[in-house]
């Protein structure tokens, strides 16, 4: 299969995941969003690196799965703890900081 | 075809003199984790902090004795550039980071204890967290993750490859993030700038990383040597480079708060506790540019009339927005956050120069603006109501009568950041806008001109106020700093006239430096 194909999908996919940042409200979901826009990177790294015979691509994808799980960790401790405090993980009911 | 990895694999080399800098910076902030698992509470506090502030001086020195004198070189197999310019922006943010921790020690000024809340994870209000309070344990998590943080930056400015460019600035942001929810008082402020922080942080960062996927794609290789060569010959599509360099450039005007990108500054800006506050201001402000020059001037250096236009656009808003929002601000912190984003418009300006002088420039402004702003937030700290910091402008009026040394201290950092002549702010517009003009961008020296005087406009009101306004009758208390505080204060108000008057050395070093080597 013609690998430009996945980099078409690794577009829609990192559409989809940006589009959900901005319209969900859970702020889990906007989490997930983002870990899906990270994993469409990782798609599009891969397929380039075989469009361009360059293997560098896939080694930068292995890296940016380990960055994108430290990046749970920091991202779910600051959601728990708005979330105990709260008793909500919306992000629009932190509301405090304005003009 | 894929090339097998027997054919070509030659095992990596390290240049341990040029990369010790970091990596001392790295192992202090590993010593730090392993003291937190293995210290008894008593000591551990003293151990943090003297562990951060030794492992800053340590590298500082290390910079400038060992890989100052071999600069010029990649490193670790050309992933890392130890370059001109990556030494004078770590050396940079080497200083920075330890005039921030010298805020971070401070005690003297909350009665209960440093800026930082004693465990993150308590809820705010509940009975543990005044228990832990009672027994003023601190969360000395703080060191190690400032450390950490720290490292990354060092990483960031010296980046050579679009892999190690992208986890360093998760190394960079990833601590950041808790650092900006732990403050002490006013906890839910806190937290909901942490989470914002984080949500627009990785969100941002998730689209650099998809630039950099398609700046790959352009060029076929992640270096940046390799996308200045496939640049220069020409192979490749055009529509990838053009999607990779805007991408990458929204990740970079994210982090360095210009205008579209600007909403969560004023928010992190004053959710934050107000040491972690001046060190993102400062510190990260010079990382991001750092990283920023290079990936534009370096990989992309061949590519500039295509990038400087979207430079133009960005600065202009930066600078008009900047300052136009901060007049309107009402909140000592928020108004700082905006003049940052004002700043950062100004700093762009000499970024879009896209010339050796542009660069000198720009390096010389991010050492002016670091000073300036981390004494500024320093002073922020000392103006109290009761337990909490008093961050309504209103709450300022007077404080010329109440304590001269306070007033006329700030009043030289509000100068600086407005361009009087004098101060380090002057110099660094000057030469900015020199370099910029040099550079063919005079409209850009227009507006930033015209909104430098509208910028001097909410700065000055600020000194007015102190000056000529009679004291509110419940005036704020005045907590007398530490000797840390006082310390950076002093250092950050002489480096700030210093630059002023004789900056001639500082501009000599910049210029002698802003070399890239590709």
């Amino acid at each position: 299969m013609n690998p430009e194909n996945y980099l078409y999908l690794s577009s829609i996919l990192f559409v989809i995941g940006a589009v959900g940042v901005l319209v969900r409200r859970n702020a889990i979901v906007v989490f997930m969003c983002i870990e899906l826009m990270l994993n469409a990177s990782n798609l599009a790294f891969v397929s380039f690196a075989r469009l361009n015979g360059n293997i560098d691509g896939q080694v930068v994808a292995f890296f940016v799965m380990v960055v994108a799980a430290a990046e749970v960790v920091i991202g779910l401790a600051i959601i728990v703890t708005i979330f105990r405090t709260r008793r909500s993980a919306s992000v629009d009911d932190p509301n405090l900081l304005k003009l | 075809m894929m090339p097998h990895l027997a054919d070509g694999f030659t095992s990596p080399t390290f240049e341990y003199q040029l990369l010790a800098p970091m990596l001392i910076v790295f192992g202090g902030a590993i010593v730090g984790v392993l003291v937190e698992a293995f210290t008894p509470r008593g000591p551990r506090r003293t151990v943090q902090v003297a562990l951060g502030l030794v492992t800053l001086v340590v590298a500082f020195v290390v910079l400038l004795a060992v890989t100052r004198p071999k600069l010029g070189d990649l490193a670790a197999s050309g992933t890392v550039a130890i370059d001109g310019p990556a030494v004078f922006f770590q050396g940079t943010i080497l200083v920075l980071a330890l005039l921030s921790f010298l805020l971070f020690v401070e005690r003297g000024v909350d009665s209960a204890g440093d800026a930082f809340t004693p465990s993150g994870a308590t809820i705010p209000g509940s009975a543990s967290e005044r228990e832990l309070v009672a027994a003023r344990v601190s969360q000395t998590e703080v060191w190690p993750l400032a450390l950490f943080s720290v490292g990354g930056m060092m990483l960031f400015v010296a980046s050579n490859d679009l892999l190690t460019f992208f986890v360093a600035l998760e190394v960079m942001s990833l601590p950041l993030y808790l650092l900006v929810g732990l403050a002490r008082r006013r906890r839910l402020l806190s937290q909901e700038a942490a989470l914002k922080y984080f949500l627009l942080g990785s969100f941002s960062s998730a689209f650099l990383l998809f630039g950099s996927a398609f700046l790959f794609g352009y060029s076929g290789s992640i270096s940046f040597t390799g996308i200045y060569d496939s640049l220069s010959s020409g192979v490749g599509l055009d529509p990838l480079l053009l999607i990779g360099t805007g991408m990458v450039a929204i990740g970079l005007f994210f982090k360095v708060g210009a205008v579209p990108f600007h909403s969560w500054v004023p928010d992190v800006y004053q959710g934050a506790p107000t040491p972690v506050t001046a060190f993102m201001a400062a510190a990260t402000k010079v990382a991001a540019f750092g990283a920023m020059l290079r990936i534009f001037y370096v990989a992309l250096g061949d590519y500039d009339w295509n990038w400087r236009p979207m430079f133009w656009v960005v600065t202009i808003l930066t600078i008009v927005v900047g300052s136009i929002l901060a007049i309107t601000q009402t909140d000592i912190k928020r108004m700082l956050a905006y003049s940052s984003v004002a700043q950062a418009g100004f700093i762009l300006t000499g970024v879009t120069a896209a010339s050796d002088s542009g660069l000198s420039s720009t390096m010389f402004y991010l050492v002016a603006y670091g000073f300036a702003t981390i004494g500024a937030f320093a002073l922020v700290t000392l103006v109290r109501d009761g337990t909490s910091e008093a961050t309504h402008l209103s709450r300022w009026a007077g404080l010329g009568r109440r304590s001269p040394i306070i007033a006329a201290v700030l009043s030289l950092f509000l100068l600086s950041f407005a361009g009087i002549p004098l101060t380090s702010g002057f110099i660094g517009k000057f030469l900015v806008f020199e370099a910029a003009v040099n550079g063919g961008a005079t409209p850009l020296v227009i507006v930033g001109a015209i909104f430098s005087a509208v910028a001097a406009f909410f700065y000055v009101r600020v000194i007015v106020l102190m000056y000529f306004s009679d004291p509110p009758d419940d005036a704020p208390s005045l907590a007398l700093p530490g000797a840390a505080t006082t310390l950076a204060v002093a250092v950050c108000a002489a480096g700030t006239v210093a630059l002023g008057v004789v900056p001639g050395p500082v501009i000599d070093l910049a210029q002698e430096a802003a070399a890239f080597i590709r």
